[in-house]
């Protein structure tokens, strides 16, 4: 899949010089960040997240004839309700965090969430989640098409990966967002102090500005290097923030407290990524261990988004956020041997936000195998999508992004009854 | 240092990690012919050797606060295996390592979950020679398989305990078949995406039940031992079909067979899928993009060409590699500087060309992690991310950043360096950092800019004050600007 991506890229890397050569834009930026302070949040769970997992059919037998070993127990769920179809659904027991968010009406779960004929590579899976196309999967990502049609030319730091790299989603044909992984990690070096140091940064500002548009991918790395000079002392100052609420030290929490920074400070970021890995579980998933992978991973995502859900409501900024909370597929339904489950299909998609309107959307499978069940595929071994992913995007893009979602889209993926936004 | 072999810079850039001054003069003297050949039949004795040069004058640093163990402390590894690339006399066998391990990209920390720090480090990286209990790990096969049959290798690597931990294949049985290996052995390390369809998926992953290990502790002893098994007893023995053929006779199923007869299946399997002509043009396209540019498409001429050399010598590394050197699209001056340079790359080539006496390579490890690439830990089995992926803001700014800390390490020795050109500051920038780094000659603008800064702060007199600051200074410029991401 590499190869598809560096071939997209380098059809938009003239496109981007073009953009990069454009003279200074201070007055546009201000216009883009006074205009609306909203910002969408990716949460991507990477690895393919098993969603029987995350909500927990716990009255369907097959759940539990299915998953000798790693099922959740009835009682130890966190009840939920039941949805549309009268099926009764429970969060993880370590979803605590989550839980609370969902009782304040601020959590908004789509079940059965993907497209059909389901990719189970990680790799194609991944690109089409980004594309937001399932039959060519090497163009520009769908937040990139965001970005790119924000006021021309987009201020720097217009979409924000909290991570090393910059998701294929977050690549547009004509903008491309910095990474951050670690904020305070953002400065410049000189071999020199004082003035000396002075010169230097400038000297690598004013070469970093040189994009030749006879070498184009010159032209792409000095554009990155521009747009890391141009961004240190925003940057800077968003990691002198402090929370009012304390984010635990791991990778989510604290990228969640940069996201947290950049919206107090009001640097006019309208996209971050954020993510976190560690759910291709194969094996030993450990759903019920108290210290199992699947079970720490589930208390990372809840506690880590109801710090930052408290924080934003405390700083008066929740209605000006929504988190969008995803993986690139679900997982098998029949755990295998090795206390794990593999690659599966539909999976299970989450909003949050002061402005959500929570619930549960979408109706649960029935898990019996039989190849006939219809909410099932693969004879009966993969939960089968209800929901295309793309028309939670366009409900993201239309409602709250307030830019039509056809165009970004490729096509009308609009569903009314997906009204938690 | 005077840089005027710009094929022989170009070939070392590519098939090493870029020429010290005493590399250039050797490989060109021999001339380019000469010089494929001895990279390609390098000695292995003498690569062994360079082992016992860590911690010797003359050399790059490691740091370690307690006693250096490159067996089994993973940083120490990660320091060994960095000063085997900046002083290695066999370059190819190192970058063919790395090659191979972005290909079968496999991550130390889920091993050592599984067997402890120690034998985690030594199943990725251990070399039997050195091993207390001879064992080699995953890089090592790399080393000395990498330039061999790629039928062979991917039959050791997949049978190595690294991967069957890394892919789970330790947890494949008869009962419960487990897909990873058997997905990704198709999707990645052979055919790739598009050329298998989902069935061949669940075949494969019975193909492959019953292939573990086995772990032996000697006595009083704290690390094992690792060598591969076949638990008959959890071999799937029913056929199994294929979407593509097995074997020469077009045949798509491999046979039911009794169970103790079942490694034969994989074996069959392995062979196959080496073979296969789409493996070959992947293959030719992975080397390609790493060897010959990023910049273009992998030329079809080339492809071809390079995958008839590859099935006609029935998938042996050594002449593919030779046709790649000498393929007229590597030679070409327009493929020049038309690669991403890696992190580790990029990294190695600034100490080669910019100086090392008095730098530790454990200096190296957080820029690295920074700039994106942590050896023995690629973010997933495809690897890493290359090309234009390496550059987000934070990857650049950490190149610029370790570009400034290494200078600023060297800057007494580049002060010294730079002395003979003093007398204005054209000459600073053009006689000594310019020559001093492998680099295209930059444009006006940046050249300009490096003047300014060269000028900046008074009127130049080349005084030992002026000459600390700007020998260094410019040459961190350089280092960082966006020409030398390239090799």
């Amino acid at each position: 899949m590499k190869t598809t991506r560096r071939d997209f890229i380098r059809g938009g890397v003239s496109a981007f010089t073009v953009t990069f050569a454009a003279p200074a834009f201070i007055s546009d930026l201000a216009r883009a960040q006074g205009a609306n302070r909203r910002n969408l949040v990716i949460l991507y769970l990477s690895g393919g997240n098993d969603a029987l997992s995350t909500l927990i059919p716990y009255q369907d037998s097959f759940y539990y004839s299915r998953r000798p070993t790693l099922a959740v127990p009835a009682g130890s769920v966190l009840q939920v309700g039941a949805d549309a179809s009268g099926k009764a659904l429970g969060l993880h027991p370590r979803l605590t965090g989550l839980k609370q968010i969902f009782d304040a009406g601020h959590l908004a779960i789509i079940q059965r969430s993907g497209y059909s004929n389901s990719s189970r590579s990680h790799f194609l899976g991944t690109d089409i989640w980004s594309t937001a196309n399932t039959t060519n999967t090497t163009g520009s990502g769908w937040l990139g098409r965001y970005l790119d049609q924000l006021p021309n030319p987009a201020p720097p730091l217009a979409g924000w990966s909290a991570v090393g790299t910059v998701p294929h989603s977050l690549i547009g044909n004509y903008v491309t967002a910095p990474a951050i992984p670690n904020p305070a990690g953002y400065a410049f070096l000189s071999p020199n102090t004082g003035t000396e140091a002075t010169y230097s940064r400038n000297a690598m500002t004013s070469i970093a500005s040189h994009l030749p548009a006879e070498r184009p991918q010159v032209a792409f790395v000095a554009g990155t290097a521009q747009s890391a000079m141009s961004t240190l002392d925003q940057v800077a100052a968003v990691a002198s923030y402090a929370g009012t609420v304390t984010y635990a030290n791991n990778g989510l929490a604290q990228a969640l407290k940069a996201v947290a920074g950049a919206m107090v400070q009001g640097i006019g970021t309208k996209v971050f990524w954020v993510q976190t890995g560690g759910f291709d579980t194969h094996s030993n998933q450990g759903t019920n261990a108290a210290n199992g992978t699947y079970a720490n991973n589930m208390a990372t995502v809840g506690d880590s988004l109801l710090a930052f859900h408290n924080d934003m409501k405390n700083r008066g900024l929740l209605n000006d956020t929504c988190v969008l909370v995803f993986s690139e597929f679900g997982r098998r339904i029949t755990e295998n041997g090795s206390g794990g489950t593999d690659h599966g299909a539909a999976g299970v998609m989450m909003a949050m936000g002061g402005l959500v309107n929570g619930g549960l959307y979408g109706t649960a499978a029935s898990l019996n195998p039989d190849p006939q069940n219809p909410t099932l595929e693969n004879n009966g071994g993969d939960v089968t999508f209800e929901t295309d992913f793309r028309s939670v995007y366009a409900r993201v893009i239309d409602n709250w992004l307030g830019v039509d979602s056809t165009g970004l889209l490729y096509g009308n993926f609009r569903k009314s009854s997906l009204s938690f936004i | 240092m005077a840089r005027t072999l710009p094929q022989i810079e170009h070939l070392l850039r590519r098939a090493g990690f870029g020429g010290s001054e005493t590399e250039l003069s050797d490989y060109g003297e021999m001339g380019y012919a000469a010089a494929v050949e001895a990279l390609i039949n390098f000695d292995p004795a003498a690569s062994n050797a360079i082992d016992d040069f860590i911690r010797t004058p003359g050399y790059i640093g490691v740091t370690a606060t307690r006693a250096f163990e490159p067996q089994t402390n993973i940083t120490d590894t990660r320091q060994r295996w960095l000063f085997r690339m900046v002083h290695t006399p066999s370059p190819l066998q190192e970058k063919m390592a790395l090659f191979w391990h972005n290909h079968f990209a496999t991550g130390y920390n889920k091993i050592a979950g599984v067997v402890g720090p120690a034998d985690g480090a030594r199943l990725m990286d251990s070399r039997a020679s050195r091993d207390p209990l001879g064992m080699n790990g995953q890089i090592e096969l790399f080393r000395t398989m990498g330039l061999g049959k790629f039928t062979d290798l991917l039959t050791e690597v997949s049978k190595h305990a690294s991967m069957a931990i890394w892919l789970d294949g330790r947890q494949n049985t008869r009962n419960s078949p487990q897909e990873n290996f058997g997905r990704e052995i198709i999707e990645l390390f052979t055919m790739g995406v598009a050329n298998y369809v989902e069935t061949d998926v669940y075949a494969a992953a019975r193909v492959f039940t019953g292939w573990n290990y086995t772990r032996t502790l000697p006595a009083g002893s704290a690390i094992a031992n690792y060598t591969f098994q076949f638990n008959a007893n959890q071999h799937e023995p029913a056929a199994k079909t294929f979407s593509f053929p097995i074997y020469s006779n077009g045949s798509k199923t491999i046979p039911a067979r009794a169970q103790t007869q079942g490694l034969q299946d994989g074996i069959d399997l392995i062979v196959a899928l080496a073979h296969h002509p789409e493996t070959a043009r992947r293959l030719a396209r992975k080397l390609w993009t790493f060897f010959v540019s990023e910049v273009r498409e992998p030329d079809a001429a080339f492809v071809e060409s390079i995958a008839q050399v590859y099935l006609a010598n029935d998938t042996d590394m050594k002449p593919v590699m030779r046709a790649v050197f000498n393929s007229p699209q590597f030679a070409s001056a327009g493929s020049h500087f038309e690669r991403y340079a890696w992190p580790v790359e990029f990294v190695v080539r600034s100490i080669k060309e910019i100086g090392f006496l008095g730098f530790s390579v454990s200096d190296t490890l957080t820029p690295l992690v920074n700039m994106g690439q942590t050896l023995y830990e690629p973010p997933d089995v495809s690897g890493w991310d290359t090309g234009t992926w390496w550059f987000s803001t934070g990857g650049m700014l950490a190149r610029m950043n370790f570009a400034a800390q290494l200078v600023t390490n060297q800057k007494f020795n580049l002060r010294d360096l730079a002395r003979p050109y003093r007398s204005s500051p054209e000459s600073l920038i053009t006689g000594f950092a310019l020559s001093r780094l492998t680099i295209p000659m930059p444009d006006p603008d940046v050249y300009n800019a490096l003047l300014t800064y060269v000028r900046a702060g008074g009127n130049w007199t080349g005084s030992e004050t002026q000459l600390t600051n700007k020998a260094g200074g410019t040459v961190h410029l350089l280092a960082g600007s966006a020409d030398y991401q390239f090799v």
